[in-house]
């Protein structure tokens, strides 16, 4: 990564500089130079359409900020202040809100995209695991942000999640007292939400540039699983990478002004236009739709600690899926079994959000259990296997090969 | 971007001035709400709306102090020996020359109505201080006499007027 001999800054100016901090150097080498597969294609877009949404998170959030007031006898109102008589606080809540959705979203299609075409494979684990981290710090973020409204469902869905941690054996208790800062949710607890919710989009943030480093580091995968084998094979990021992540931004831009624009209140529950009161429970208590899948998995074990284990653990499984997956073949393109498999897994997930918002009860409860075994199915005993015994389908010579055909 | 002779410009080069400039707008565009937002909200503005003193309760002599958009006002009702020394000052001689009657409103001599805030570096004055019968400021000495007006000290500037108006004889609306 050191004095990329491509780059020749144009000014005196800039040459200056470039000597003292050489930055020019760097963004050169890795935005505009570097060489990306010739056959990425667009389910590529959506780590730039991530670091876009980031960057709107961030500023919506701080301009946010300068108007929302973290106390539990003003924060609702500071909130309904923001959408009547703040200057286009409408807009900014709304933006940020479904951001936040917009976020996850893009997020899901990334790890899809991941899991799909092997780009958790070696040499990308690090890669991988660093993405999980970032998963991870976005649903503390998402959540953390959800309780400052200080509605309903912002306090209950607190009440709910921090009281997971009581099924720790012996410290459970305390944890739930050292979380809440008190004797159960209240304004220390909202207070210390807010920090942290300022705090940890910078964290993610740092994880980001590791995450991109580390790419950097391997280069990128690429829908055949083949890494580039000369010059042929790629392109430089700018333009083409470049306009294509910039082209499909605009897409998903529009799809995140309508949601703003027609139907912002769309994905969220009305239940949060009422203030929290720590006296009355909803009738039902759901997450935003982007938990409800680890909701249900949650739910569908009877027990109260494995509950717990079994929710964290459908997560922290994908930190291991490198290793769970004993295929030679990288790219699903060519492994015609696992493609099966994965859109199974791909449905159960699908289907496990929608359980997660129904009542746990009767034919709902039956589904969100068989789907849960699937989804820990997936990962612990069919990719295992897969790798074993699947037969995979001949791979391309090259990328360019597979892009141009024979004639290449 | 591989340079054509300036006589034909391609359909390359449309777009990118093209897409450059929707995105320029679209930028600009995105900076207006963010900026926007930090002007003062409906809110502020409607608790700045103008307000009514009743000036019966001001007995001759008295200074009361209100606020109008967070600014201190003070509202003096002065003698007839205060409004004399007022109107006897040689207005050449001010600092900031403005004569009396240029600081109150015509038929009502007696009442001066002036925003509370030193023109130096904005602390608010002690009121019947000093040696000319009006304020002083603590901060860095400035000096106002019974109009308002600064006679020494380092205030460059009179006691600024808000804006007002008499609704009746026994009433003014500031703002």
């Amino acid at each position: 990564m050191s004095g990329n001999s491509t780059y020749q800054p144009q000014s005196k100016v800039l040459q200056w500089f470039e000597k003292r901090l050489p930055i020019g150097g760097l963004i050169h080498s890795s935005f505009v130079a570097y060489p990306t597969p010739r056959n990425l294609n667009y389910w590529w877009t959506f780590g730039g359409i991530l670091s876009m949404m980031l960057g709107v998170q961030i500023i919506t959030g701080i301009v946010l900020a300068m108007h929302y007031t973290p106390h539990v006898d003003l924060a609702f109102k500071s909130v309904e202040a923001i959408m009547r008589d703040v200057n286009y606080g409408w807009l900014l809540r709304y933006a940020h809100a479904n951001g936040a959705a917009m976020f996850f979203f893009a997020v899901y299609i990334h790890m899809f995209r991941g899991i799909y075409y092997g780009s958790y494979k070696e040499p990308r684990e690090v890669l991988w695991i660093l993405g999980v981290i970032i998963y991870l710090l976005m649903m503390a973020t998402g959540f953390m942000g959800y309780v400052l409204v200080w509605g309903q469902m912002s306090f209950w869905a607190a009440t709910v999640i921090t009281n997971l941690f009581s099924a720790i054996p012996g410290v459970g208790d305390t944890i739930v007292t050292w979380l809440w800062g008190g004797y159960a949710v209240g304004n220390p607890t909202l207070n210390r939400f807010y920090s942290l919710h300022y705090l940890l989009p910078f964290v993610i943030a740092g994880v980001v540039v590791l995450h991109i480093w580390a790419l950097h580091v391997a280069g990128q995968n690429n829908p055949t699983g083949i890494e580039p084998k000369s010059d042929k094979d790629t392109v430089p990021f700018t333009p083409y990478a470049t306009v294509k992540d910039g082209f499909f931004m605009c897409c998903f831009l529009i799809v995140f002004a309508w949601f703003i624009f027609y139907v912002p209140n769309f994905l969220g529950h009305p239940d949060n236009y009422i203030p929290a009161n720590p006296a009355v429970t909803p009738a039902e208590i759901v997450p935003e739709w982007y938990y409800l899948p680890f909701y249900a998995i949650l739910r569908s074990i009877p027990d109260k600690l494995m509950g717990v284990v079994a929710l964290f653990s459908s997560i922290l499984i994908l930190a291991f899926l490198p290793w769970l997956d004993t295929s030679k073949v990288r790219s699903g393109r060519y492994r015609p079994l696992f493609k099966q498999f994965f859109w199974l897994w791909v449905i159960a997930c699908v289907g496990l959000g929608w359980l997660g918002s129904k009542p746990p009860e009767g034919i709902y409860v039956i589904l969100s259990r068989l789907f849960t075994i699937y989804y820990f199915a997936f990962f612990l005993i069919v990719l295992p296997l897969l790798g074993i015994f699947e037969k995979t389908r001949p791979l391309p010579n090259s990328i360019s090969d597979s892009v141009l055909g024979a004639k290449a | 971007m591989t340079t054509v002779s300036s006589a034909e410009h391609t359909r390359r080069d449309f777009l990118y001035i093209a897409t450059g400039a929707v995105g320029a707008v679209g930028a600009a565009a995105t900076l207006v709400p963010l900026v926007a937002q930090m002007n003062p909200d409906a809110s502020t503005i409607a608790a700045g709306a103008p307000v009514d003193i009743d000036l019966a309760p001001i007995a001759e002599g008295q200074i009361v102090k209100v606020f109008w958009r967070s600014k201190p006002i003070f509202i003096f009702h002065r003698t007839p020996k205060e409004i004399e020394e007022a109107k006897k000052v040689d207005v050449g001689s001010l600092p900031d020359p403005e004569p009396d009657s240029a600081r109150v409103k015509e038929g009502h001599e007696p009442w001066l109505v002036v925003i509370g805030i030193c023109t130096h570096l904005g602390c608010i004055p002690l009121a019947h201080q000093g040696e000319y019968d009006g304020w002083f400021c603590p901060c860095h000495g400035s000096q106002y006499d019974t109009a308002g007006r600064i006679r020494k000290g380092p205030a460059p500037k009179n006691l600024f007027l808000p804006p007002y108006k008499f609704v009746s004889d026994t009433k003014i609306q500031i703002g």
